[in-house]
């Protein structure tokens, strides 16, 4: 399998990144050679191997429903790059 | 007493303290001033004197008081990817810039508790992607080791700070982070003992993440004493880590010195590659040799899935981080890039704010994830993962620990491996596998190549038996009598 321009393009804007025009070539590229690196996992029989779901044989702890912690929006609020109030701006979403 | 922190381990420091031979405001202003000298090194981000010396005063107070924790004094340094409240945090990104966390992580407040002193936060591959500290926004850590020629080498990565920091002399130890040999490589091409405990061993909480299924902390270290000194405080159940086991942490110093008699230690065959480097493979025999005359009994084991290990690695570990870092968004923290509307600032942000592995991890991560790809290679690679982690688990059944080398070479020029990256993910073959099986595994110096550059054994361990693989490490430690030290060039 191996990735052209247009994919290329397509899997940046699923990830969200801008990808410069420039770049795009050399991403290509880089990103053929990394998969054509893993291909050989193919080869691999994995007939009636069920995938990996935890490295150790543990069970996800249970724990009361109920909020244990918050109450601070200054806390939560001081690393924004933009604020108003207690809330986070962001570009107009609604017309 | 005139202190040079270069001299010490956390043990002798400790002892030291006890006596009263020094106070830990006077062998933490002797730590800063020799940070401050290993500035050409720049193995850290930020430096926090004033803090460190806050925190060793009220370390003097705690020891005269008879409260001293296991770590009261001790001067070290923590990669830049734990989160520390109030004091800059960045992962080594531009995509954090000027994130001061509220919080403190698991791991670092565990060691404050116990009474460690923090000089600052140290340089990594960016998000801890990387083997050479070279992908860092900061600038490449420079390992303390140079070439012949006096050439500039990589302290390896990601924890290439943290390693440079210990091997330099200033920090008694450090903080690593391990994903796929992030703490063993580095420690093994600076010539220090870094060890990966078991995942779940240590609490993630705090840190930030990687590839949550293979990320794990541990310590880094002068010594195989000091690694079970300071792994002793920071290992620990914790309610904030889903993945946390809650296990009571043993004193791993307790049976350090019990040797290897009666031990069976395994070689796997299938990790003599072809066209392994002679050195390497020269020192991996001397080390089964030190095993045999130790005691131990050395029989040749087989991982038959070994070399599938790092192309199901760069699957797993990519698709876990385009998944965790599509947090990183221009919103909450960070680096924001204006756009004409909310889609297009994210992607300006995030096109700006990662650096080029950082992009290309995420971009194969996002591909095997997508619809239409995910069963080809995301369920193959866990499939071949199962694989990997069976092949170790038949493996312990017949020995009580493995003996392999850390890394196919020793420290490279800065920039000789920084255009290709399958060559840069090369260096981490021998230590991914342990990771995609979540074990425990320990590097240590062992030798001098010809270039007069450390190389470093690795020992893998049973799950959550991390106090065999120190012994055994100790062990080996011994024999090594590894003394080399780089000339301190930096700070002449």
């Amino acid at each position: 399998m191996s990735l052209d321009k247009a994919a290329v393009a397509k899997i940046a804007k699923l990830a969200r990144l801008k990808l410069e025009p420039e770049r795009q070539e050399a991403m290509t590229a880089e990103l053929n050679t990394i998969l054509s690196f893993v291909e050989e996992l193919q080869a691999v029989k994995t007939d009636n191997v069920p995938p990996l779901t935890s490295v150790a044989p543990m069970k996800l702890r249970w724990r009361e429903d109920v909020v244990n912690d918050g109450g601070d929006p200054e806390a939560v609020l001081r690393n924004a790059p933009g604020r108003q109030a207690s809330f986070y701006t962001v570009p107009k979403v609604i017309e | 007493m005139a202190i040079n922190p270069a001299d010490l381990t956390i043990a002798a420091a400790l002892a030291h303290l006890e006596k009263g031979d020094f106070t830990a405001q006077e062998l933490t202003q002797a730590s800063i001033a020799a940070m401050q000298a290993a500035k050409p090194l720049n193995a850290m981000i930020t430096e926090t004197p004033e803090k460190a010396l806050a925190m060793a005063q009220a370390a003097d107070e705690r020891r005269r008081a008879g409260k001293a924790g296991l770590l009261e004094g001790i001067p070290i340094a923590v990669k830049d990817l734990f989160c520390t409240q109030d004091v800059l945090t960045t992962a080594a990104s531009h995509i954090l810039d000027g994130f001061v966390p509220a919080y403190e992580s698991t791991a670092t407040a565990n060691l404050w508790r116990e009474g460690a002193v923090m000089l600052g936060k140290l340089n990594l591959d960016e998000f801890a992607m990387g083997s050479s500290n070279e992908t860092s926004y900061y600038g490449p850590a420079v390992n303390p080791w140079r070439g012949p020629q006096g050439e500039k080498l990589v302290p390896g990565g990601s924890s290439g700070g943290s390693a440079a920091a210990v091997a330099a002399g200033y920090a008694l130890g450090a903080t690593g982070t391990d994903t796929g040999g992030s703490i063993r490589q580095p420690a093994a091409l600076c010539g220090i003992t870094g060890i990966k405990p078991t995942y779940g061993r240590v609490s993630r909480w705090g840190i930030v993440a990687f590839a949550s299924s293979l990320d794990q902390a541990g310590p880094m270290t002068r010594d195989v004493r000091d690694a079970a000194l300071m792994l002793r405080a920071m290992a620990g159940f914790d309610a904030k880590d889903s993945t946390c086991v809650d296990m009571p942490v043993p004193d791993y110093t307790a049976k350090l010195e019990d040797g290897v008699k009666g031990l069976r230690i395994g070689i796997p065959r299938e990790y003599r590659m072809d066209g392994m480097n002679a050195e390497i493979e020269a020192l991996w025999n001397q080390g089964k040799q030190w095993l045999v005359d130790a005691g131990a009994e050395v029989v040749d084991i087989s991982l038959p899935h070994t070399h599938h290990a790092l192309a199901a690695y760069y699957i797993v570990a990519p698709a876990e981080a385009s998944s965790n870092l599509a947090r990183y968004d221009g919103v909450r923290y960070g680096l924001r890039v204006p756009g004409k509307d909310l889609i297009e600032m994210y992607e300006n942000t995030r096109g700006a704010g990662f650096g080029r592995e950082v992009q290309r991890r995420i971009m194969i991560g996002t591909y095997v994830l997508s619809a239409g790809y995910y069963d080809a290679y995301y369920t193959k690679a866990q499939k071949v993962r199962t694989l990997i982690a069976k092949d170790f688990e038949q493996a312990f059944q017949r020995v009580d620990a493995i003996l392999t080398p850390t890394s196919p070479n020793a420290a490279f020029p800065l920039g000789s491996k920084s255009d290709d990256p399958i060559a840069m993910y090369l260096n981490d073959v021998f230590t991914v596998p342990i990771n995609m099986a979540g074990l425990p595994g320990i590097s240590l110096p062992a030798g001098l190549n010809a270039e007069g550059l450390p190389l470093g054994l690795q020992l893998i361990g049973r799950p959550f038996d991390e106090a065999t693989l120190l012994r055994v490490a100790r062990s080996v430690e011994k024999a090594a009598d590894f003394k080399a030290r780089p000339d301190a060039w930096w700070s002449k």
